[in-house]
């Protein structure tokens, strides 16, 4: 436990992926099995036991310290278990601290009853960092900036370069903690574990944005166009071992979209987007926000926010691997299986014809639904290849709306940039003259603009509250986004998607900024 | 000692606006204000002000005073004290004990008709390289700090900690460590640690660092090869540690160096949420201050029926030691305040 304890410190105080992984590297390198295949499971969330309640902690404290420092403490700290890691008055314990996997197999073997003892004298043999690491594994709060990704990321590192993240990820679900073959495989002293039929993340195919030098070496011929939806991608896996919905970045969403689970009555591998859908029509991502990160969804939440699958791409039909196939043989493959199998929830995405890329451009230009983001233009002989190779899929969205925005708030970014002013709060005029915020942009200019902007506030700044600056009204910035759609969590009543700083206007005064009447217009017009 | 008609320390020792007044020798401890006569007992600037007419204090403390405020301002009539000789000033007989805080650092025993009462100023248990180490005097009044009186507040073994950086600059060799540390004590300190860890290498300073440690040198205290950042080249800087004034760690000083690792000396990065709001990548908790157990610990071994608490979270430690039976009295001093809380600061900032 005390590796793992100091691992978790520096990641949760560490803003640089490099260096996070290089720490979650050196810990899967030194630290023994099945310790570090447990460590794994903590951080990826992937462990099976049920987390306490604060309520544990709370009555821990309570029996040990005095309720009138523990309330001061309490107050000055803010954080439960940090406040009883700090203060836990250890009696004298000859007890060595408790290592990972004894306390992952304990927490797992034991009644929630006679936790309280067991914790408490863990507590005794650990020092103040080891009992955080406790407190935060047995309540299930383990947020410490590492995403799974993260961590598989690092495990490659563990193969020296022989064995690639994607790879460890078309296993991993299939895959159970402690993990000793992924290890011995990653060491080189066993084969690859074979998944079987279990239901399995596969990597996915990635886009690379179309811009205007592409244009010319584009043969129409070539490739084939869909719309591009303004969902979440999303992959199906319904195999003989198990159904799951999984995001892009292979988290396991199945919990969040169960009437999907429950229309994922076949055996095949698919990749679509979801959307929210009512009568046929898509509605704005905010609506789809609303069904994200659930644990558990409502009777009202399946009726007010109805989800819908609309499929593109087939990777595994039954047991057959069809990602070998090229996207032509693969979509007659879909379509077939689609007739076939007539899924509930979902349908397919329509292939739009064209002659030309003069053609396509118009009908680019011409999309106006919120709901679309532009185009999708995929070679008909690609193969379905993980990650992102050159020259094979292309999204070419929308050309993005823009607002002139004044600048409000600045915060310091992260990383090599925390000692820039680098996120900016902008807003617009009300009708009253009110400015409200409408949005955060954080990209898009340079390098010597960000130097030029982190100046600026500095020299400008009204306020301070923490790490935020509220500034002068004097900065005016061109703003990009993709959509504007009606938000009731925004005092504006609008959030914009994908927001950016396409511009610096150092010569428009603040008075000329846009209105925020102006933005709303757009919403009118996007909306069916 | 006790006499049943010995003065209580509250008939003689006032908290004025100025300060801790002691009546019957006509000095003040610590005054926020310049006064006619001050007794300093260290050189932190809440507690060595300018501008006093005549100051008592150790030979350190006074040297160091002069670096920071200039010969000038350090008192007009200096008089330099040595550890365990009493002096009679007026009707009272005064000695400074060793406090553990930094170089210099006293604490001010004071006896009038048989009743003492001593003024610790800032102090620490743990052993420091650079200073000499706190001594324990019985009293009938101790007047404590509380800089860190809450027991979420346990400052562990510095060693470790010092074990930690250097764990770090091992895992992380293309990066610079800079490590935010106040520029009076802490600085000197964490550069000791590191040379007893055996960090033989050149240490890097912010400019604000220099003169006191310079000063230290030259009071005794090796502190190794020490060397400008200012001008050092990237490169150079690769792999090294730099220390600089907590204010400069994460701002527009620090971008100077290579991807530095954030680190933080300070007894308040036990507290997470303080490193993290602050952007410290690697909390370092060193602190010059007593922690919880050893403000405990202290008011116990001198065996004061009473404690005055000069500053910090009073509350706290007067709860904890009534339990004990011994009363405590909070003096709400305005004008201390902790130097290593210090804010985003140009150079030397208190």
């Amino acid at each position: 436990m005390i590796a793992f304890a100091e691992l978790l410190e520096r990641l949760v105080l560490t803003p640089g992926r490099l260096a996070k992984i290089a720490l979650l590297r050196r810990y899967f390198a030194t630290e023994p099995d099945p310790d570090r295949g447990f460590a794994l499971a903590a951080l990826t969330g992937e462990l099976a036991f049920q987390a306490a309640k604060p309520m544990l902690i709370r009555g821990l404290a309570e029996a040990r310290t005095d309720p009138t420092l523990f309330a001061w403490s309490y107050d000055y700290v803010g954080d439960l278990a940090d406040t009883v890691a700090l203060m836990w008055p250890a009696k004298p314990t000859n007890q060595p601290a408790p290592g990972m996997t004894e306390v992952i197999q304990t927490l797992i073997a034991t009644p929630k009853t006679d936790l309280p003892d067991i914790v408490a004298g863990w507590l005794d043999a650990s020092d103040a960092s080891g009992r955080y690491a406790l407190l935060k594994l047995i309540t299930g709060s383990l947020r410490v900036g590492a995403s799974a990704r993260l961590a598989k990321v690092a495990l490659a590192e563990l193969a020296g370069g022989r064995i690639a993240p994607d790879e460890i990820e078309e296993i991993w679900h299939g895959l159970t903690p402690p993990y000793l073959p992924l290890f011995e495989w990653l060491e080189g002293t066993a084969e690859r574990p074979d998944p079987a039929g279990a239901p399995v993340f596969r990597p996915l195919m990635l886009a690379q944005p179309l811009e205007p030098p592409d244009f010319a070496a584009l043969d129409p011929a070539a490739f084939r166009a869909e719309w591009k939806w303004d969902g979440i991608r999303a992959q199906l896996v319904a195999m003989p071992g198990g159904r799951r919905v999984y995001s892009r970045g292979a988290e396991d969403i199945s919990n969040s979209f169960p009437e999907l689970i429950e229309a994922m009555d076949f055996h095949a591998v698919l990749d679509g987007e979801i959307l929210v859908l009512r009568d046929g029509v898509v509605a704005p991502f905010a609506d789809l926000q609303q069904r994200l990160g659930r644990k558990v969804v409502g009777g009202k939440m399946l009726r007010d926010y109805p989800v819908h699958v609309r499929l593109y791409d087939m990777l595994f039909d039954g047991a057959e691997d069809l990602r070998a196939l090229t996207f032509d043989e693969r979509r007659v493959r879909l379509e077939a299986w689609f007739a076939r199998t007539q899924p509930a929830r979902m349908d397919l995405s329509a292939m739009i014809p064209f002659q030309t890329i003069a053609e396509l451009s118009e009908i680019r230009d011409g999309t106006r639904a919120a709901s679309i983001e532009g185009l999708m233009l995929k070679r008909a002989n690609s193969p379905y290849v993980p990650g992102r190779p050159k020259g094979q899929w292309w999204k070419w969205k929308r050309d993005p709306l823009s607002i002139d925005a004044v600048m409000m708030y600045a915060q310091r970014g992260h990383g090599k940039r925390s000692s820039f002013y680098s996120d900016y709060t902008f807003g617009l005029w009300r009708e009253d003259g009110e400015l409200v915020p409408v949005g955060k942009a954080y990209s898009g200019f340079t390098d010597a603009e960000l130097v030029q902007l982190d100046r600026w506030v500095r020299n400008h700044t009204t306020n301070r509250y923490g790490p935020v600056r509220e500034v002068e009204r004097g900065m005016v910035m061109e703003i990009a986004f993709d959509a504007a759609q009606r938000s009731n969590r925004h005092k504006s009543g609008v959030a914009l998607r994908f927001p950016r700083v396409a511009r610096l206007r150092w010569d428009k005064p603040a008075a000329e900024a846009d209105k925020l009447e102006t933005l709303m217009n757009t919403i009118e017009n996007l909306s069916h | 000692m006790k006499h049943f008609d010995t003065p209580h320390p509250e008939a003689w020792l006032r908290v004025l606006p100025d300060g801790l007044f002691c009546e019957p020798g006509g000095f003040y401890v610590d005054p926020v204000r310049p006064v006619d006569r001050a007794v300093i007992t260290h050189a932190h600037a809440d507690h060595a002000r300018p501008g006093h007419a005549h100051v008592l204090a150790s030979a350190e403390t006074l040297a160091i005073m002069r670096v920071r405020m200039g010969v000038d301002r350090a008192g007009t009539v200096q008089q330099e004290q040595p550890y365990g000789q009493v002096l009679t000033i007026g009707e009272v007989r005064v000695w400074l004990q060793p406090a553990g805080h930094v170089l210099g650092a006293a604490q001010v025993a004071m006896e009038w008709r048989g009743s003492r009462a001593v003024v610790s100023g800032d102090y620490k248990r743990a052993p420091d390289p650079t200073c000499a180490p706190f001594e324990p005097i019985p009293c009938d009044v101790f007047v404590t700090e509380a800089t860190f009186a809450l027991p979420v507040f346990r400052h562990p073994p510095p060693e470790a900690e010092i074990a930690k950086l250097l764990a770090s600059v091992a895992l992380f060799p293309e990066r610079t460590h800079v490590v935010g540390a106040y520029a009076l004590g802490k600085c000197q300190r964490v550069i000791a640690l590191l040379r007893r860890a055996g960090w033989d290498r050149p240490i890097y300073l912010h400019g604000a660092q220099m003169p006191l440690c310079a000063e230290y040198e030259r009071l005794g205290v090796p502190l190794g090869d020490l060397r400008p950042a200012t001008v050092a080249n990237k490169a150079d800087l690769a792999g090294a540690i730099v220390i600089a004034p907590p204010g400069a760690i994460a701002d527009r000083w620090a971008r100077r160096l290579a991807e530095p690792v954030v680190c933080l000396a300070s007894g308040w990065m036990r507290v997470r949420q303080r490193a993290r709001s602050r952007g410290v990548e690697l909390p370092l908790v060193i602190s010059d201050h007593a922690d919880w157990d050893e403000l405990n610990a202290t008011v116990d071994e001198v065996g004061a029926p009473e404690i005055w608490v000069t500053h910090g979270r009073e509350e706290a430690l007067i709860h904890e030691v009534a339990k004990r039976g011994v009363r405590g009295r909070a003096l709400r001093l305005l004008g201390y305040g902790d130097e290593e809380e210090d804010l985003p600061a140009q150079g030397e900032a208190a």
